[in-house]
């Protein structure tokens, strides 16, 4: 494990908004210019900060999606209906548009390529962002780690990043979807909520001692957990990162 | 299941700002049960302040509650805190 750093006091940085793509109907990956930004770990993430006309302010924390490599900053966002950020981001922010970050942030939810040990991703919903990193920064680095991405998804339409992590599959990560609630025509593949059969199927076996990553909505990731550590895997090489379903 | 559980990585940036330093890795040792573990892992409840949570005993850890002007932390639960330098 990396040590820590002496990082500084943390502050508050105008980042600025420079595309917007549209990943699911309620999902979108906008990409931020943050000047002097230093560059940051796979699966860390930053806090965004709104500020109303009348000083009322929200934050909330997001992750990187973007490789550590990339130029610049992608956060991709999930709009909650009741949130008091994530509608903004995903309905009013525009291209050319400025907000508040700062970051980056975290330690304990980050993969290093110089970590040797397997390594299974687990994410449910819109919790593939900091996957997302780490599996974009093991096909950028060339890593030959065994990687194994099991994704969780309502609906085949509700996929983020399909197109992309079709692409990574074919480039050294492997893949596994999982559709919980609908599925095209045709669909083959496994079509029920993450449980211990379906990690034990997907996931390297206790005996590799690899590392895992959950993360998703607090009920997906303590149900994942539990799975995992009944099939034998040691709680310390179960990293989790939960984000709440008020958390938008 | 309550859903304003969230965990330490949802507080990485205030901790950072009080104590400069990733506090994520961190390993603190609760005084109730004893249990070690990253700050990462502790659960969080987010309300008109933080409360970190023991994720093994369900301890209070540290409560955290900030205005304008200050941030006031509580270490009710918290026995050791391990940083690495």
């Amino acid at each position: 494990m990396a040590g820590t750093a002496l990082l500084g006091r943390l502050t508050w940085q105008l980042a600025d908004v420079v595309d917007i793509v549209a990943e699911t109907p309620s999902v979108k990956t906008i990409a931020f210019d943050v000047p002097g930004w230093r560059g940051h770990r796979a699966g860390q993430h930053v806090d965004v900060r709104l500020t109303a006309e009348d000083g009322y302010q929200a934050e909330r924390s997001y992750s990187i999606g973007s490789a550590p490599d990339s130029s610049r900053v992608e956060l991709t966002v999930e709009r909650l209906g009741d949130g008091e950020v994530s509608p903004y981001l995903t309905e009013e922010l525009r291209t050319g548009d400025q907000i508040e970050l700062r970051g980056p942030v975290g330690g304990y939810f980050v993969w290093e390529p110089s970590q040797y040990e397997p390594v299974l991703l687990v994410g449910g919903g819109s919790g593939i962002v900091p996957l997302m990193a780490m599996a974009r920064h093991h096909a950028a680095t060339g890593s030959d780690v065994d990687m194994r991405l099991l994704y969780s998804s309502r609906g085949w339409d509700e996929i983020i990043y399909r197109d992309e992590l079709e692409r990574l599959s074919a480039n050294g990560v492997t893949l596994v979807h999982t559709l919980t609630r609908s599925r095209p025509p045709g669909w083959a593949g496994y079509a029920r909520r993450v449980d211990a059969e379906l990690l034990a199927e997907v996931g390297p076996s206790p005996s590799e001692r690899p590392t895992i990553y959950v993360c998703g909505p607090t009920p997906f990731v303590e149900a994942v957990a539990q799975a995992l550590v009944h099939l034998g895997h040691e709680p310390e090489r179960v990293r989790t990162e939960r984000f709440g379903p008020t958390g938008g | 299941m309550d859903g304003l559980r969230l965990d330490g990585n949802a507080v990485a940036g205030l901790l950072q700002e009080v104590f400069a330093v990733e506090m994520t890795t961190a390993v603190g040792t609760c005084s109730n049960c004893g249990a070690s573990g990253a700050v990462g892992a502790v659960h969080v409840y987010r309300g008109a302040g933080l409360v970190l949570r023991c994720p093994q005993c369900d301890n209070p850890l540290v409560k955290i509650v900030r205005n304008d002007t200050h941030i006031w932390i509580a270490f009710p639960g918290v026995r050791a805190l391990a940083i690495a330098t």
